[in-house]
């Protein structure tokens, strides 16, 4: 279990950051939380011959609960998201979701910025921000540019991130006053990744439904929302068990995955409706 | 690849060498320093046998490189014990409830035990568990460790309002 060798750096600024990514092009990867790539390179699956360490960098740090919208840094661990009595005001949810996520000593060290850069399907924030709507904030050479969470994921490990660019922060739009919510997760043990999770936000005439690991990108359904958002809880399960996409593999068979994805998009909704209002 | 400076604080002493920037952090630990009570149980971040407290945080030092800890503060189960080398307070706690079988576990789980309480002085049982679900042990079944911890707490608890 030892990784390939590679060189360090560990930039004050983002721009020092974005420099020594330009200079070795695919050669480098950034390195945040190193929860999901450190036991990569662990296993050869990723050998980067320049890691980028961000834990210096300041401006990639803190939440600020605005009145119409969250920002959240890209450094933000799973821990911080937790701890943030601000934000378990303005948006409950998170902390719901970043408490199923893995254990006490991964959530210290995982970002938030690394969760939904990654790529991963099995990874809860991706899900989670495509129903809220988040919007990621790139920063390249060329300046920064925004993209929504709904078209950053193109397939497991593909996404819109271009090599050089660093995901620096995360920006969430306030759900309107009463609008209930719920992040529900099935996993075969604590500290698993789901067999399914849904995140579903529903207020008056307004409804948002995202599914996690069912698919080899997370999947918000428009479908499935505005079923909700009519107060048709049967129409949104039918067309979201329509929109994902899962594969057999150690949690399950596509049959009960299915299975297991109704059983928990019907748990959420029924949660997010008891705590509208 | 060419080896790095790393300089961190361990268990309250200044320690200093040179490593490649992949070594693990347990591996630093154990074979440069020789500090052995932080345990390799399954080297994918699961058991938790290797965690230590880097900066205030329970880390499992198998998932972090030695240079990402350059100029941290790391605190192993060696550092919990008391000044004089009797068994710190969660430590004792452990003897005491029988919190430990085989021991491989146990480095990690009063490593982790010592951050929950930092947190969280007063946990529920409910809380215990939760909070060392990143810990896992083959031998105890957990009653026993959940036990050990609450009774630290209580008597770490006391232990405060008496000198208060
Ligand atoms: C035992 C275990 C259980 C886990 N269970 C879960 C779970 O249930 N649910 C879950 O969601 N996750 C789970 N994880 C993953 C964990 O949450 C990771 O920490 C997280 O996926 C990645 O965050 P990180 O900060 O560790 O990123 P890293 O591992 O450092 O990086 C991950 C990837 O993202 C890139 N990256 C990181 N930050 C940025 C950035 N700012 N800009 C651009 N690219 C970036 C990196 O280059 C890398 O390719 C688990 C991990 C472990 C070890
Ligand atoms: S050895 Fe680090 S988690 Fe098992
Ligand atoms: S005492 Fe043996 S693994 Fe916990």
């Amino acid at each position: 279990m030892i990784p390939a060798g590679f060189a360090y750096h560990r930039p004050a600024d983002v721009a020092s950051a974005i420099a020594v990514l330009q200079e070795h092009g695919d050669e480098a990867r950034v390195l945040a939380g190193g929860h999901s790539l450190i036991p990569m390179m662990k296993l050869r699956m990723a050998a980067p011959a320049h890691l980028v360490d961000l834990q210096d960098i300041a401006e990639l740090r803190g939440i600020e609960i605005g009145a119409d919208a969250v920002t959240i840094g890209a450094m933000v661990t799973q821990h911080d998201l937790i701890a943030h009595e601000g934000l378990a005001e303005a948006l409950p949810i998170i902390r719901e979701a970043a408490l199923q996520i893995a254990d006490p000593q991964v959530r210290y060290k995982g970002t938030i910025g690394g969760n939904v850069a990654n790529g991963d399907p099995g990874n809860d924030m991706p899900g989670l921000m495509q129903c809220l709507d988040a919007t990621y904030t790139l920063a390249g050479p060329d300046g920064t540019r925004e993209v929504k969470a709904r078209e950053f994921y193109e397939a497991a490990y593909f996404t819109a991130r271009e090599d050089d660019e660093i995901l620096t922060r995360i920006t969430i739009p306030r759900p309107a006053a009463g609008t209930g919510w719920a992040y529900e997760k099935v996993k075969r043990k604590i500290g698993d990744y789901a067999t399914a999770a849904a995140a579903v936000l529903v207020g008056k005439g307004t409804a948002s439904v995202a599914m996690t690991n069912l698919a080899d990108t997370p999947v918000w359904s428009e479908a499935a929302s505005a079923a909700l958002a009519a107060g048709d809880v049967e129409g949104c399960v039918a067309a979201m068990l329509e929109a994902i996409d899962p594969v057999e593999d150690n949690r399950g068979p596509v049959a009960f995955k299915k299975h297991a994805a109704g059983v928990v998009l019907r748990r959420a909704i029924a949660r997010a409706q008891s705590r509208a209002g | 690849m060419s080896k790095t400076h790393v300089k961190l604080k361990v268990n309250g002493r200044e320690v200093e060498g040179l490593a490649e920037p992949r070594m693990l952090l347990i591996h630093f630990l154990r074979e440069e320093l020789g500090i052995t009570g932080p345990h390799i149980g399954c080297e994918t971040s699961h058991c938790g046998a290797c965690t230590v407290d880097m900066d205030g945080r329970s880390v499992k030092s198998c998932t972090v490189f030695v240079a990402q800890a350059n100029g941290a503060e790391i605190t192993t189960v060696e550092g919990l014990a008391n000044p004089d080398g009797s068994l710190g307070v969660i430590q004792e706690k452990f003897r005491e409830h029988h919190g430990l079988q085989c021991g491989f576990c146990t480095p990690g789980m009063i490593t982790r035990a010592h951050r929950l309480l930092q947190e969280n002085p007063n946990p529920t049982e409910e809380e215990v568990r939760f909070g060392i679900a990143g810990n896992l042990c083959r031998c105890t079944g957990y009653q026993n460790i959940v036990k050990a911890i609450m009774a630290a707490a209580a008597e770490l608890n006391a232990a405060k309002e008496a000198a208060e």
